[in-house]
């Protein structure tokens, strides 16, 4: 090419008033991964660094957020407990002991003195209890006397993992199958809280998931909808939303879950429940999107795409979508909290989820008075499951959506 | 403004190359936006971006859009290359079989065939390439989505176009951001010609450069016009590097062309006041030429293309408006041959332009 000089950029022209002849030479501007370089650099070099593609440069701005990745870490830890709730509980949530209604949360030991010799030896004290003449409530004080051996992966009454496969093992427990081990105490059953609460994650942890599910479907079919193609459609959308968006969010929720009738299939009302969440979910959603369709209509690597050529569907889907999809992702982990936190109250006021089903909000609907509270804190402990899920969500969404651009400059 | 005549304007009589057919033909050509108002989006007037132009561009030559800012012109690279759909008029275009094709009418499926031989060069090169896809996506884009070319095949093309502007072929795979704004349009460049294109416009292609990066992105622009045998139009503000590029140019103003003929004519005797204020800014190369014109302070502001002025839109502007200026709009007129204005008195004033002593020799 540049052998006959045609097309050497500084060759051949006589120079106009408009076009002074500098930069003569080299093809490269002096300021290669200058002013438009993302604000990652790695230890690769530019040359690798110019085949990133999105995905690895926000996965490489993400990195370096301390606090997202302690927010990866939390929900994946609850992730963890709420697909392997059966295996990493040590019993089955159901399961009750009449003999200790109330007990108090155990420390787990690891050794046990044997002698002057200290061995491995896991084990938990048993309780003594004593009934309160005055008031006939019985009360449980911990006994160093009976030490209950407490083993991983101990031999217990069949359960089966996911309602599939059978099983008798659990990660840990008791040696002896219904020895009492109430690690974060009991409830009024002698049920096992610690059971409870990784069901409970379970339940908790999926309906804000499913919630923002259905909240994501409807509101990336509006929002797209109204940006898009804008006009008439867009206006009567974005009225429908400023009319939910003014509609005070609690009283709906409650008027709506209230409607539930009482004898409802505990599956139907998980499943309502999400839906009822989702009635005003998805507007936010929406205007996101839609924010994103509006903005990006008129940029012009979009209209590239247009001389291009590109049919609608194709400009969408490879030129929008990609360009938002991170922020996306960003706004829904963002909404997940809420949810969460919607139906722990919900259940809470005992509208939303209900006996047996077990979720954080149901468990704490036991922790609704004063006097309870004072005697038995523990109750309250599902609320800590709550906090740090919501926590870890909150740190994870701004961790996304900090390293959702990375071409923003600055 | 309801004064214009309706029937088409007549085109310059010839072209730059005696009597060769226009490549493209604007005739009448508007595009007015809706101004909308209120909750519920009522239409209460229009933004006449584009009023009534119309103007020829042969085989091979680049014709130069000049004007103000706000006064039409990415309007009507947009109508060209059918980002916009055009209120009226007619854009016709030779496909080289002798039935030329009406651009501004057809449906959007319809003017899938003529992707690939109109094309656009972007104004910002950060803006214009998607920074989610690799330059090898950017470019061979228009080749995948027209059938042209896939695979294999893409790749090997869009390496060449990548040499062809000046990119080493290995760039390919990387994204834009590893680029400067000067090689980004280089690649805009590259986009634009893949397809083997007839026509491009090019808005305010060189004007987010820098100076240096400017002269070369325009040389580039002119090997590659010759190598491929294109037809610009090229649309800026900058009047110099437009009288460096074109073979002709049209002057807008306010949706209106208000003058156009070759470079040399208009700017060694522009007939249009505007035109003369225009070039009264223009820096000049050669010292001793720089205290010959006083530049023109115009005053007042670019009329409001939703509320323009009546009569000749440039009246409050014009030194030189008389009475006549205030209510009849003057027609295009054609002055000397292959030059035209649009002032009642274009024949008699005496304007003052820039004696063009490099385009004279080219
Ligand atoms: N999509 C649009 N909707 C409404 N009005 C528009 C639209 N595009 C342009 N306009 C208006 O049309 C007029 C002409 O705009 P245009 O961009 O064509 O001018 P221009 O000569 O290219 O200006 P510049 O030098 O600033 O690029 C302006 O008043 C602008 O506000
Ligand atoms: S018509 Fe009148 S106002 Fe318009 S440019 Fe000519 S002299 Fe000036
Ligand atoms: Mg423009």
């Amino acid at each position: 090419m540049t052998a006959d000089g045609r097309n050497d950029p500084t060759g051949h022209q006589s120079s106009g008033p408009a076009t002074p002849e500098t930069g003569v030479g080299e093809l490269s501007d002096p300021d290669v991964l200058g002013h438009a370089a993302p604000s990652v650099d790695i230890a690769g070099g530019e040359d690798e660094m110019a085949m990133l593609g999105q995905w690895k440069l926000m996965w490489i701005r993400f990195k370096r957020h301390r606090l997202a990745m302690v927010g990866v870490v939390l929900v994946a830890f609850f992730y963890f407990l709420a697909i392997f709730a059966e295996f990493l509980s040590p019993q089955s949530p159901h399961d009750y002991n009449r003999h200790y209604p109330y007990a108090p949360p155990q420390r787990l030991h690891l050794f046990l003195r044997d002698g002057d010799q200290l061995r491995f030896r896991p084990h938990v004290y048993g309780y003594t209890s004593t009934v309160d003449p005055a008031s006939f409530r019985r009360t449980f004080a911990i006994d160093d006397d009976q030490i209950i051996p407490v083993r991983l992966l101990p031999q217990g009454p069949e359960y089966r993992m996911w309602n599939l496969i059978p099983m008798s093992r659990r990660l840990f427990g008791p040696v002896e199958p219904g020895a009492p081990m109430f690690l974060l105490g009991a409830d009024r059953l002698g049920r096992d809280l610690l059971t409870r609460i990784v069901y409970g994650a379970r339940v908790s942890m999926t309906i804000g998931l499913v919630g923002v599910a259905f909240s994501l479907i409807i509101g990336i079919i509006m929002g797209g909808i109204s940006g898009y193609f804008g006009g008439v459609a867009d206006n009567i959308i974005q009225r429908t939303i400023e009319f939910l968006q003014s509609i005070p969010q609690i009283p709906l929720w409650m008027g709506l879950a209230a409607a539930i009738p009482q004898g409802t299939d505990p599956l139907l009302v998980y499943f309502l429940i999400t839906v009822i969440l989702s009635v005003l979910g998805w507007t936010g959603l929406a205007r996101v999107v839609r924010g994103r369709f509006y903005s990006l209509k008129t940029e012009d690597f979009v209209i590239a795409a247009r001389v291009d050529g590109c049919s609608s569907l194709r400009i969408i889907m490879r030129h929008m979508v990609p360009s938002f999809l991170s922020h996306i992702i960003a706004t829904v982990t963002l909404a997940v909290p809420t949810m969460i936190i919607a139906e722990t109250s919900l259940s809470f006021l005992g509208l939303g989820l209900r006996p047996p089903v077990v979720s954080w909000g149901v468990l704490l609907q036991a922790a609704q008075s004063v006097q309870v509270i004072a005697n038995f804190p523990w109750l309250l402990l599902p609320g800590l499951g709550v906090f740090f899920a919501v926590l870890g969500f909150n740190f994870l969404g701004d961790g996304l959506r900090d390293a959702a651009d990375p071409y923003a400059t600055g | 403004m309801t004064s214009e005549s309706q029937q088409p304007q007549q085109p310059e009589a010839t072209g730059p190359n005696g009597n060769r057919k226009p490549l493209l033909s604007v005739r009448n050509l508007k595009m007015h936006f809706p101004v909308v108002k209120g909750l519920m989006r009522r239409t209460v007037g229009y933004t006449k971006a584009v009023d009534d132009v119309s103007f020829d561009v042969y085989p091979g030559e680049t014709y130069g859009l000049v004007g103000e800012s706000g006064c039409g012109k990415t309007s009507i690279g947009r109508c060209i290359t059918r980002i916009l759909e055009p209120t009226a008029g007619t854009i016709l275009y030779d496909q080289g079989d002798g039935r030329p094709v009406d651009i501004a009418n057809l449906r959007n499926r319809d003017m899938r065939p003529y992707r690939s031989e109109l094309r656009m060069i972007f104004q910002d090169p950060f803006s214009s390439l998607n920074p989610r896809l690799p330059v090898l996506e950017i470019i061979g884009e228009v080749l995948k989505v027209n059938g042209i070319a896939d695979g294999a095949e893409l790749e090997a093309r869009v390496r060449d176009m990548l040499r062809k502007v000046g990119l080493r072929a290995e760039y390919l795979r990387r994204y834009p951001h590893a680029f400067s704004g000067g090689e980004r349009q280089r690649i805009g460049v590259a986009r634009a010609l893949a397809s083997n294109p007839k026509l491009v416009v090019c808005d305010e292609a060189v004007s987010a450069l820098d100076v240096s990066i400017q002269a070369q992105t325009i040389n580039l622009l002119q090997d590659l016009q010759d190598e491929f045998d294109l037809t610009y139009v090229f649309v800026a503000h900058d009047l110099s590097v437009v009288e460096h590029i074109s073979d002709r140019i049209g002057v807008m103003y306010v949706g209106k062309l208000v003058e156009t003929g070759t470079v040399d004519d208009v700017f060694s005797r522009p007939r249009h006041p505007y035109t003369e204020a225009l070039l009264s800014a223009v820096p000049k190369a050669d010292p001793a030429l720089r205290d010959a014109g006083k530049r023109i302070r115009l005053p007042g502001e670019v009329a409001d293309p939703s509320d323009p002025p009546p009569g000749c839109y440039f009246h409050p502007r014009c030194a030189y408006a008389k009475e006549r200026c205030r209510t009849e709009e003057p027609q295009m007129r054609e002055i000397a041959p292959g030059h035209s204005a649009k002032c009642h008195f274009a024949h008699e004033l005496d304007l003052k332009g820039v004696v063009a002593a490099e385009t004279a020799s080219r």
